[in-house]
């Protein structure tokens, strides 16, 4: 069981759904980020004033799956959100050791998919 | 007192009267922000409140540059070629000219601005500063000349007191060809063409706007009588203004309670203005039952031209084309139905045993007006797509107007959760 979490261009989030739901992948927590990468930031102007803006606005996707959806899933994500352009975004794939399904006390692959 | 007195207290009062509902009008204009900043998306808020504001300065300016001239100037049955830059121009009724200006440029103003909510959140801010000089300066006025300057259309009788057909079938007809030709906003509907909701991000701001609106149209309707007289004509319009927009709120609400299973606040309130829109025209020839009447009936048109624009795909955010379009046309025909002639006009309407020539006039004017909106509309939305482009890049609008028009957020410190 891998936990995939990737971080992505939050307007990117309708195309990486519409992959993750063609590769059969359905589950997924979605969550508001800030951060800041290779990518420098973009500018804003108020008031007359520039100034830059660092940490941009991202999506945060955290998704678990068994091992045999590792791969579909990192390529669905990658199809959604790649532009080719600074800021795209990463993915980051961790271990799971356990994962439990509160409604049944299910535990594992059962409790995963 | 003498004669000479007299006549002078009566101008200046009607100048007042005039000038306090100019001033009136022109806060529709907050009315109008409030609604459609309310009724869309987080992101675009900043990008549609520029337009909102940046409207009412290219009006004031184009209908001071051409739009009077054309509209109330000396010409012919089309429009009027005089008074270019208020040189030489004449008032339009006993008050002096720039009383009377600011009046009218206010309407021109509300006309222009009506647009901004059919094609929220896709527009490019360029392109919409041309277009509003365009319809402010040009298309308003050469309709206004029509139905208020001595044009073709009052001379055959057709009525429109303040502005079903002058203001609001020109605003909302502008918005539905604005809004065919932009194609609708990246996710309204689904591959099968059932629609998705895009839920408006304030309904405190949009109802905010209702009330500024309802408010402001005590300006607008009873404005328009350009005169105090004894007070029996504004008191007639300002009630009928009133029972209106509360009768359409309702019978909105009702409709979409029994359609949807809910009373929906936007809906209802798009009944009050669809009230307000439909009861401007008739409003100082009926009486106040008929004003409930119409605009019942108005709130019932909103919600089924909601469900209709729906099933057409055509995107309209804010429900502009039901409001003003629809309901434009239904307060323009209305009066062929309910008008007295005892109240000022040439016959009775159907319901009085006038038979159908009012009628028949109201329904010629209103669909002349339609039909000469869609191909000057075309012409100049058509233009612009060709030049500058209509429509941002699809990155764009899924990132929000706000930055990518004008690099500055609505909510600054706020992070908008973007989940569509």
């Amino acid at each position: 069981m891998k936990l995939i979490v990737a971080l992505i261009q939050p307007h990117k989030l309708p195309d990486v759904k519409k992959a993750l739901y063609d590769a059969e992948v359905y589950k997924m927590t979605v969550t508001n980020a800030l951060g800041s990468g290779q990518q420098k930031g973009y500018t804003e102007a108020y008031r007359g004033v520039i100034h830059e803006v660092n940490l941009l606005k991202k999506l945060r996707l955290e998704i678990a799956v068994n091992d045999e959806f590792v791969e579909p899933t990192i390529d669905a994500i990658i199809k959604g959100a790649q532009t080719g352009q600074i800021g795209d975004g990463k993915i980051f794939v961790l271990d799971l050791s356990d994962c439990v399904r509160i409604r049944t006390g299910e535990r594992g692959n059962e409790a995963i998919g | 007192m003498t004669q000479e007195s007299i006549q002078i207290i009566t101008v200046g009062l009607d100048t007042l009267w005039v000038l306090l509902a100019a001033f009136l009008v022109f806060f529709m204009q907050a009315g109008f922000g409030m609604v459609e900043a309310g009724f869309i998306r987080a992101k675009n808020t900043c990008n549609i409140l520029t337009k909102n504001f940046l409207d009412f300065c290219m009006a004031s300016i184009g209908f001071f540059m051409f739009g009077y001239a054309i509209m109330f100037g000396d010409g012919n049955a089309f429009m009027g070629l005089k008074g270019w830059f208020l040189s030489g121009a004449q008032s339009g009724a006993d008050i002096p000219l720039y009383a009377f200006w600011l009046f009218q440029a206010a309407f021109c103003g509300a006309a222009a601005t009506i647009v901004a909510g059919g094609m929220a959140e896709r527009m490019k801010f360029q392109a919409y500063l041309i277009y509003s000089f365009a319809i402010s300066a040009l298309i308003y006025p050469i309709v206004g000349h029509w139905i208020w300057g001595g044009g073709w259309l009052s001379a055959l009788n057709f009525a429109d007191f303040a502005g079903s057909t002058v203001v609001h079938t020109v605003g909302g007809t502008a918005a539905l060809v604005g809004t065919i030709m932009l194609k609708p906003r990246i996710g309204k509907y689904k591959p099968d063409g059932k629609p998705n909701a895009i839920a408006g991000h304030s309904i405190p701001l949009a109802s905010l706007g209702v009330f500024i609106l309802w408010f402001g149209w005590f300006g607008f309707n009873p404005g328009s009588s350009l005169h105090v007289g004894d007070g029996s004509l504004i008191a007639l319009v300002a009630i009928n203004t009133n029972l209106a927009a509360a009768a359409g709120g309702i019978s909105a609400m009702i409709t979409v309670w029994k359609t949807v299973g809910k009373p929906d606040l936007s809906m209802a309130m798009n009944g009050a203005l669809a009230g307000l829109v439909a009861i401007t025209a008739p409003c100082a020839f009926v009486e106040p039952w008929a004003a409930i009447t119409i605009g019942a009936i108005g709130g019932v048109i909103v919600v089924y031209g909601v469900i209709l624009l729906d099933k057409l795909q055509i995107d309209d955010p804010v429900g502009a084309v039901p409001v003003h379009g629809m309901n434009g046309f239904w307060g323009t025909i209305a009066i062929g139905f309910f008008c007295k002639e005892s109240l000022g006009l040439a016959q009775n309407g159907l319901f009085y045993g006038g038979g159908f020539k009012q009628l028949g006039i109201q329904m010629l004017g209103a669909l002349s007006v339609i039909i000469f909106i869609i191909i000057g509309m075309s012409i100049v939305f058509k233009l612009i797509n060709v030049t500058i482009g209509l429509r941002v890049s699809r990155d764009e609008e899924l990132k929000g107007l706000d930055i990518g028009e004008h690099g500055m957020e609505a909510y600054g410190g706020f992070q908008i959760f973007t989940t569509e």
